[in-house]
């Protein structure tokens, strides 16, 4: 526990640097690399070829079997790294491998067949990003309705989200009213419930609503959100009541207090929530998979899945899949990314 | 600041859409009176999870006491308490192999030592990176969001990164072989694997409650440890007495909510470990997931039993830790 | 007003949930096909398809290609509702069997579909059926191992012949693995199908007299017991089997792939991906199963393209199906597919492997000779509706034992109840 240590020294002697910082500024190299090298490995990953996802050791960058054209043959060779029996070492054109016995040519000389054994021998390889990776799934799937469905879910989703857990965080917040403790204590429940859990319950309500195999059917379930509620109604309660009780004097309606006082001063919250609610929208993936069984009401993430087989997973497709899923969500966090610490930090959540 | 035009669209459209049911909701001001209009406001909400949470929650109980393989209620036949019999049927409690459905013994365990490290770790982790960020540091704002980031990456995109790191054939293990050791293969050993079903889930959720504690770290008003320097309080003893003190309304809702989370965990860890080596890494979730879905024949009561036992469970952890926060009077 | 809000909220899911349903009304039949894919079978089957509608320009077919788990886990759930696609490709052909549309009355000429997919047909139907037609086989997948060739000749170790015990082999292998250090001298997929692929050879019986399960036999013991052996000695990995829990599948493609194993007991599918992933990299083949006491038997399985009662259009469903299993199609998608035919009368012709490298269209005849030396008792396996309980309870159970959870006894004492807690379960208890 060195970093609280470090707070308070660091207060102490304000614009030196001692070692507290230089301890401080560790930890956050190491979370830099903890938070960001996996994705960045899975990013470089996903424009590999299928041959060089699976080798171990992996290489760090993606490689391509380097090839040239040697006259005589009328398909390109590829290009190895030899150790020549006496020691010496050549770049050298395969034509042919036989058991463990490898035949290569000289490309300058390509008449002459030098054998050496395959343990001899290591492919030359340049980087080459398989932007096959991405063209091919792109092509062969509906991709545009996948986007769109997911677009659309997404944004009607958060706002009908906004909607109705700010007015339920309005109410929770600024009225007294009987039975107050009973649904804060409702909201409280729902936290604890999993959606796995309910899962099927859940589809037999949707079923008998008769919206399955409609985008609706993923929008409507997970609207009322809890989180959404507490964070709402944790940023409403610190707001100056002396506003709403000059609002009332003034006959403003309930209505124009939430959506003319109330809501504008809780935009930060309401910020907060939108990126969780994008966040939450976009990542769905177990309860899309359940209600919706045709391609025409697909999100991505089902879409963009089904590179996962019975007996095989087509790894190449799914890395490169996974990425193109993710740069909306990289984007938000771009754009964002102030927006989300400072947002967050201001709603208090105490 | 640079979110200015965002924030600015935001309220525009947020003030197009609240202005719309502005006076319908006028006359039924007038008609119900004011007091009562905070159920007017609510009640869209409770509508949704009475709908899509409560009522799920009743045919959950009903599917508890019910038999056979038939999806829609009505078509099942009761079978009394004997979903919980066969879950409770156990030669000796302290044995699971001893149950009938060991796997759900299994699974409660699991989850239950899966939950007690991980809050523990989830919190000094999150402390600590608040405690950091707090400090007068360069590019706080760029640190803070990349404790934040993997918060925003999905359950399978989590697993997906981290399996394709920890795999016999992975980087990690390309990194050990490359300083001479042998390849560990993480995910085959009971230890390793539970270890890395709670690092990565920290890895994933830190961001967030990171970003809560940093929230009280903030209220907390400087001239107090002003004071405190000056009465020459050692920083440890500072941290011990004036921070945590401060802070405990946080740390209250940190741990709660990791509680929950943490006895609800399925799905990060699923995908990453399948919850073996054997059943090493089986959560209780994972238990009521495959009764229901991933077997051939799938059995709704019992799975459904199994939720309603797991449902209590943590109704009695939240209200312990809510009868905590009476005490400690915090709110 | 509040009612508004909810109404307008529903209203709005109707008129999407209407507007989405008469633009498909616009053509005169519409069918929904769920289709997951391993390799390229997405790709070829859209194709076919293409040339379908071309034919009939009444039907209009959407192919709905999702990932596997879909067809693992959504797709009952949906049936169950009543829900879900007109035509599935599925793999748990028996327990899905009870929504699946007898399409006998509908063909032209069943009596072709009889000869060709005859032994197929019984995998589909419920227990007691003799005579409907549910769908064709779009591949057959005999279980049986790789071998690494290369491994071999740098070890000058010779490769046991056709007839081969699996003893003989693993003494063999570990020559091999010794000489070559290669971490996995043995790898299977973990699989109930490739558990069952190398103990029936031992004799194991699954079925008692009246064809209810009786898994646990002598012969079935000493085909655990070998596996379970293997693992202890290090000839098979923990590393396989042990990182996942349950009946999840793990393969070692992978570590196939890198030349890392010696012997790879998986199956026919895996063809297609090793004549790319594998490339010039080492020699690989296929052999045949190798032998046990009772049988040198691998176990077959497959995944089949079915039709569901709840269609609205049997009629069109049934003229699709008849055209993607005609002799000429489904032949074609053989080919392309590098699948090993589940048709009789393509499998007697031969099937026209496209684009296949010299050590794929070997591998695929091993695999298609397979056929002929499966043990009836393989095909009563495949063909039993609750084949899955079985393969399900094994595997878990098994693994358990090799990762050092329980003793083998413990597990088979384990197998045998779990059984028969499932099957009491699905007859409603």
């Amino acid at each position: 526990m060195m970093s609280p240590l470090a707070l308070l020294r660091q207060r102490r002697n304000p614009g030196r640097i001692g070692f507290s910082d230089v301890l401080a500024y560790i930890y956050l190299a190491v979370g830099v690399f903890l938070m960001f090298g996996p994705v960045v490995w899975l990013v470089l990953s996903s424009f590999k070829t299928r041959s060089n996802l699976d080798e171990f050791p992996p290489t760090f960058l993606p490689l391509a079997q380097q090839s040239v054209a040697v006259k005589g043959y009328d398909s390109k060779l590829p290009l190895y790294n030899v150790t020549m029996p006496d020691g010496s070492k050549r770049v050298l054109a395969q034509v042919r491998r036989i058991g463990v016995i490898s035949q290569l040519v000289d490309p300058a000389a390509p008449q002459t067949i030098i054998k050496v054994n395959m343990d001899k021998r290591t492919a030359l390889r340049h980087l080459g990003l398989d932007w096959h990776n991405y063209e091919h799934p792109l092509r062969h799937f509906n991709f545009g309705r996948y986007l769109w469905n997911s677009v659309f879910v997404t944004v009607v989703a958060t706002l009908v989200t906004l909607l109705i857990n700010s007015m339920a965080a309005y109410a929770l917040s600024i009225h007294e009213f009987r039975g107050k403790n009973f649904f804060l204590v409702a909201v409280i429940a729902t936290l604890m419930v999993p959606i796995t859990i309910i899962l099927v319950p859940v589809f037999v309500v949707v079923n008998e609503i008769g919206l399955d195999n409609s985008l609706w059917a993923v929008i409507l379930p997970g609207a009322a959100t809890p989180t959404g509620v507490f964070l709402l109604r944790q940023y409403m309660l610190t707001m100056p009541r002396e506003l709403i009780e000059a609002a009332r004097m003034d006959k403003a309606s309930e209505w124009q207090i939430y959506a003319r006082i109330v809501m504008p001063l809780a935009l930060p919250a309401l910020a907060v929530l939108t990126i969780f609610s994008v966040m939450w929208r976009w990542n769905e993936f177990l309860w899309p998979l359940v209600v919706l069984s045709k391609s025409e009401t697909y999100t991505l993430q089902i879409g963009l899945n089904a590179f996962q087989g019975d007996l095989q997973t087509q790894w190449n497709y799914l890395l490169a899949m996974t990425v193109v899923a993710l740069i909306p969500i990289a984007l938000v966090f771009v754009f964002l990314q102030r927006f989300i610490t400072s947002g967050i930090a201001n709603t208090g959540m105490k | 600041m640079t979110t200015a035009p965002a924030s600015n669209l935001l309220a525009r459209l947020g003030r197009f859409i609240a202005e719309l049911p502005g006076a319908p909701m006028a006359l039924v001001e007038r008609v119900i009176g004011t007091s009562r209009m905070a159920y007017v406001f609510i009640l869209p909400n409770i509508l949704f999870f009475g709908l899509f949470v409560f009522l799920p929650i009743g045919i959950d109980i009903y599917y508890s006491f019910t038999g056979g393989t038939a999806l829609f209620p009505s078509q099942r036949p009761g079978v009394g308490g004997l979903q919980y019999h066969y879950l409770a049927d156990c030669k000796n409690f302290y044995d699971p192999s001893s149950c009938r459905e060991d796997y759900f013994w299994r699974g409660m365990w699991t989850s239950l030592k899966f939950t007690l490290i991980q809050v523990s770790v989830m919190v000094l982790v999150s402390l600590a990176t608040a405690l950091v960020l707090n400090m007068k540091i360069r590019a706080r704002g760029f640190f803070r969001a990349v404790y934040f980031f993997p918060v925003l990456l999905s359950p399978v995109v989590v697993a997906l990164v981290w399996k394709w790191i920890l795999q016999p054939q992975g980087l990690l293990n390309a990194a050990i072989v490359g300083m001479g050791g042998q390849p560990i293969l993480f995910l085959a050993d009971a230890g390793w694997a539970m270890f890395w079903a709670i690092f990565v889930s920290v890895w994933a959720h830190t961001g967030f409650y990171t970003l809560i504690l940093l929230a009280g770290l903030q209220a907390i008003p400087r001239d107090i440890y002003e004071a405190a320097d000056m009465d020459g309080t050692r920083p440890l003893r500072q941290l011990v007495r004036l921070t945590l003190p401060l802070l405990w309304p946080n740390l209250l809702v940190v741990l709660v909510l990791v509680t929950i989370r943490g006895v609800q965990t399925f799905d990060e860890v699923f995908a990453l470990t399948g919850g073996g080596p054997g059943t090493a890494t089986m959560m209780i979730v994972q238990y009521i997931y495959t009764t229901a879905f991933a077997s051939q024949v799938p059995d709704y009561g019992l799975a459904a039993a199994a939720s309603v036992v797991l449902g209590l469970l943590l109704l009695v952890l939240t209200l312990t830790q809510l009868w905590l926060t009476r005490r400690r009077g915090a709110t | 007003m509040k009612i508004s809000v909810q109404r307008g909220l529903f209203g709005a899911a109707f008129v999407a949930a209407l507007a989405g349903s008469s633009a498909l009304a616009q053509a005169a039949t519409t069918l929904h096909m769920m289709w997951y894919s391993d390799g390229n079978e997405g790709t070829v089957v859209a194709a076919q398809i293409k040339d379908f509608e071309a034919k009939n320009p009444g039907i209009k077919v959407v192919l709905d290609q999702v990932p596997y788990k879909s067809i693992q886990t959504a797709l009952p759930v949906q049936l169950a509702a009543g829900q879900g696609p007109d035509i599935a490709r599925v793999t748990d052909l028996g327990g899905l069997a009870k929504y699946m549309l007898d399409l006998r009355p509908l063909l032209p000429d069943a009596a072709q579909w009889d000869a060709n997919y005859g032994p197929f047909l019984n995998w589909m139907r419920l227990p007691g059926d003799k005579t409907s037609i549910h769908g064709y086989m779009t591949q057959l997948t005999i279980t049986g191992p790789f071998v690494n060739k290369t491994l071999f000749e740098q070890a000058k170790v010779a490769m046991p012949g056709a007839k081969a015990t699996w003893p003989q082999w693993a003494a063999a292998i570990k020559k091999v693995a010794a000489a070559e250090k290669v971490p996995y001298p043995i790898a299977a997929d973990r699989s109930g199908h490739r558990v069952f692929g190398m103990i029936l050879s031992q004799g194991a019986k699954v079925f008692d007299a009246k064809g209810n399960p009786a898994v646990v036999d002598a012969g079935f013991k000493a085909g655990a017991k070998m596996i379970y052996d293997w693992h202890q000695q290090g000839l098979m990995s923990k590393a396989l089997w042990g990182a996942v829990s349950g009946a999840t599948y793990q393969g070692a493609n992978t570590q196939f792939a890198n030349g890392q194993v010696v012997m790879y007991e998986s199956g026919s599918w895996q063809i297609s991906q090793f004549a790319k992933t594998v490339g010039t990299a080492f020699d690989w083949v296929a052999v045949p199963t190798p032998c046990g006491p009772a049988n040198c038997s691998g176990m077959p399985g497959g995944a089949a393209v079915v039709a569901f009662k709840s269609t609205k259009h049997p009629k069109s469903v049934a003229k699709l199906l008849d055209y993607l299993a005609s002799p000429a199609v489904i032949s074609a998608y053989y080919g392309k597919t590098l699948s090993v035919p589940g048709n009789l009368g393509v499998a007697k012709a031969g099937v026209k492997y496209v684009g296949a490298s010299p050590a794929a269209a070997a591998a695929l005849k091993v695999f298609g000779d397979e056929v002929a030396t499966l043990a009836p008792v393989a095909y009563e396996l495949q063909g039993y509706s609750k084949n899955k309980i079985i393969f399900d309870a094994v595997i878990s159970r098994l693994c358990e034992a090799i990762v050092g959870q329980s003793t083998l006894d413990q597990a088979y004492a384990r197998i045998t109840s779990d059984i028969a807690h499932q099957i009491a379960a699905a007859n409603g208890k």
